[in-house]
């Protein structure tokens, strides 16, 4: 049987952002979690090579205790088993080390894996780098973004867009692919689903030491970048806020911004003279 | 072949040569024009590398837009892009030259590309950079967007060498064509012993071309749920031929097939910077929002005068998105001067 092994990040659920100004960084635990986006559409590229030819799925994740929370909804939408990598000593970890720690566990959880998916891109720190990373660290073969994914015996082909071209791509397993979010629609976990995978999911939580981590090979310590400060670009904006009837502020757009209009335009506009307006009713 | 002796006092900031859809993807030339802004301050000199087959013309290009040196690998089994390959070719050259910088395009190959090399080299990389500074200790400062957009981060690699950054597309201007300039060029022989990518390329096609891309377009139109309708969607599209632009949906109007979904702008969809977005309808979640930051004017339309969309805007319309797009054409066609 076809042995998946998914990785999955929780990110924080940004409709607005928990920044905390003062230490610097993010109030993860004021952020209510999520699967990331494109790690959900990996998630479902795997159950359904699963359905299709069999296979047993281990989600593997390293996150804040909180983060088994996707894991078992990971489990509730089709993946057999859990491994969540928490430990101070592995947080704040760049992709260089993240991709480290996340090859070993898979060194020492899953070492003989046919394929591994992972989301093409995260939707907080949005490097992409984590995938292409992991297979350069077990040196097997890998490819990025792919829309659509398919296995004739120990071949994976790969459909994706990359810079303009549409590629198909092949490798013999053991590969990695990252998934990107075109192709698939992920399901919804039921709800059965989702209470069985809270009361009698499997997930092992493992921490540095669980893996064989040497000291000083994890968490920020031993990541090559160092983050100088963050900050919101609020640009001081003029806000100017037009109210009325419609045909009147259309010409005030206009008197107003006109030549704004007319450079991006590259036409000649009238900016000044107009007609008496007649109000019509909207046409549907 | 050429003989090359190593000079380790010779500093050097790289720039990765992605030449593949020359004309659309001027990245390498912004890079190298923002490399020689950089170089004079850590005293270093500006290299293009580049691994390909019979590309001559594109060595010229280089050196006219600012490389002072290109490395340059030219071998049949280079005539297409090749992670494995690359990633193999690259970390074998920067550990003989040890340069100080490596830039690469921010394009998808790029993306895929740049974190085998940096993992190889085990050194740091920033992703998607839209700055680039040298700060007082000559240390090379990467400005890298996250969260869409909505947190800026300022990032360093003190230590690990190269400092390697890949850098969005447009963020920076490229140097004017020098055909007077001119530069060293040193050819690497292809190692014959690099193992054949274990990737295979099975096919590949240039997608059908958009008459103008939205990534490029100077006004953006963006539609939202609060159009009404797929049949009042349409005037925007009568709007945006009017003022030749391009028309961007949200996620709903895409998933309800209003527009197409290579129209859809935001996080999942396309980055657009245009002189002037309109946005009608919108309700400007952080998704969507954060492909439009760059824009330099945005008109928003929605009748709630709190949508978030409305505090980003510069000029804010209370109004009916359909209403007012029906008015905002009847306007423009009384004052475009045919
Ligand atoms: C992982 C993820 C990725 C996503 N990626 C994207 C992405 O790439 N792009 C994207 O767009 N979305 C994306 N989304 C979805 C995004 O979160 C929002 O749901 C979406 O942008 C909302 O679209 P909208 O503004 O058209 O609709 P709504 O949020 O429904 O807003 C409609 C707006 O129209 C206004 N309105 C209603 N009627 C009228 C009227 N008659 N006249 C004027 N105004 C009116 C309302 O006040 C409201 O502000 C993503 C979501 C997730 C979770």
């Amino acid at each position: 049987m076809l042995k998946l092994l998914v990785c999955i990040k929780q990110v924080p659920m940004v409709t607005e952002l928990p920044w905390d100004a003062a230490t610097g960084s993010l109030k993860r635990y004021m952020a209510e979690g999520m699967m990331n986006p494109a790690c959900k559409h990996a998630l479902e590229a795997a159950v359904q090579i699963k359905s299709l030819y069999g296979a047993h799925i281990t989600v593997l994740s390293m996150g804040p205790p909180a983060a088994e929370e996707v894991l078992r909804e990971a489990l509730a939408m089709g993946a057999d088993r859990g491994v969540l990598l928490t430990d101070p000593r592995m947080a704040g970890a760049d992709t260089l080390i993240t991709s480290h720690t996340l090859a070993m566990a898979i060194r020492k959880q899953c070492p003989d894996f046919d394929l591994i998916l992972c989301g093409s891109c995260t939707s907080d720190s949005e490097t992409a780098q984590v995938g292409p990373q992991i297979a350069e660290a077990l040196d097997i073969a890998g490819a990025a973004y792919a829309a659509h994914i398919a296995i004739e015996g120990r071949t994976v082909q790969v459909q994706r867009e990359c810079d303009d071209f549409l590629e198909t791509l092949e490798m013999e397993m053991p590969a990695l692919v990252t998934i990107a979010t075109t192709g698939h629609h992920p399901r919804y976990a039921s709800l059965p689903g989702l209470q069985n995978a809270f009361e009698c999911g499997d997930i092992a939580v493992l921490d540095a030491d669980a893996i064989g981590l040497e000291p000083g090979t994890s968490g920020m310590k031993a990541s090559p970048t160092r983050i100088l400060d963050v900050y919101t670009p609020t640009a001081g904006k003029t806000n100017v806020i037009l109210k009325g009837a419609a045909p009147k502020m259309a010409q005030t757009l206009f008197e107003r911004f006109g030549d704004r209009l007319s450079g991006a335009m590259a036409k000649d506009l009238k900016t000044h003279e107009h007609d008496d307006f007649h109000d019509e009713s909207d046409d549907e | 072949m050429t003989k090359v002796t190593m000079n380790n006092d010779n500093r050097s900031i790289w720039v990765f040569g992605d030449y593949r859809n020359y004309f659309q993807n001027r990245v390498t030339l912004q890079l190298l024009a923002r490399a020689r802004e950089l170089a004079p301050r850590i005293g270093a000199a500006v290299c293009a590398v580049i691994f390909g087959n019979h590309v001559d013309e594109y060595i010229r290009e280089y050196i006219a837009h600012g490389a002072q040196t290109v490395y340059v690998c030219d071998h049949p089994r280079l005539k297409t892009y090749a992670v494995e390959t690359f990633t193999t070719l690259t970390a074998r050259l920067v550990m003989r030259y040890e340069p100080e910088i490596f830039l690469i395009g921010a394009t998808d190959f790029g993306r895929e590309f740049a974190p085998r090399a940096a993992k190889r080299l085990k050194t740091g990389l920033t992703a998607d950079c839209v700055g680039l500074d040298i700060n007082e200790t000559g240390l090379l400062v990467q400005t890298a967007p996250s969260f869409g957009g909505n947190l800026i981060a300022r990032i360093i690699t003190p230590e690990a060498r190269p400092q390697m950054a890949t850098v969005r597309p447009g963020t920076f201007p490229e140097r004017p064509h020098d055909d007077q300039a001119t530069g060293q060029v040193i050819a690497i022989p292809f190692p014959e012993d690099i193992p054949c990518d274990r990737v295979r390329l099975v096919h590949s096609e240039r997608k059908p071309p958009r008459e103008q891309r939205i990534e490029d377009a100077r006004i953006v139109i963006c539609g939202g749920r609060g159009m009404g309708s797929r049949t009042k969607f349409k005037k925007l599209f009568e709007m945006a031929r009017l003022m030749g632009a391009e028309v961007g949906a949200t996620r709903p109007v895409v998933y309800s097939r209003w527009a197409e979904h290579d129209s859809l702008v935001g996080q999942a969809g396309k980055h657009v910077h245009p002189q002037v977005l309109f946005s009608f309808g919108v309700s400007g979640a952080i998704q969507h929002t954060a492909a439009i930051h760059d824009a330099d004017l945005i008109i928003a339309v929605n009748k709630n005068p709190h949508a978030a969309i409305m505090k980003m805007a510069d000029v804010a319309i209370v109004a009916d998105a359909s209403q007012f797009c029906s008015a905002l054409i009847r306007e423009l066609r009384k004052r475009i001067r045919e």
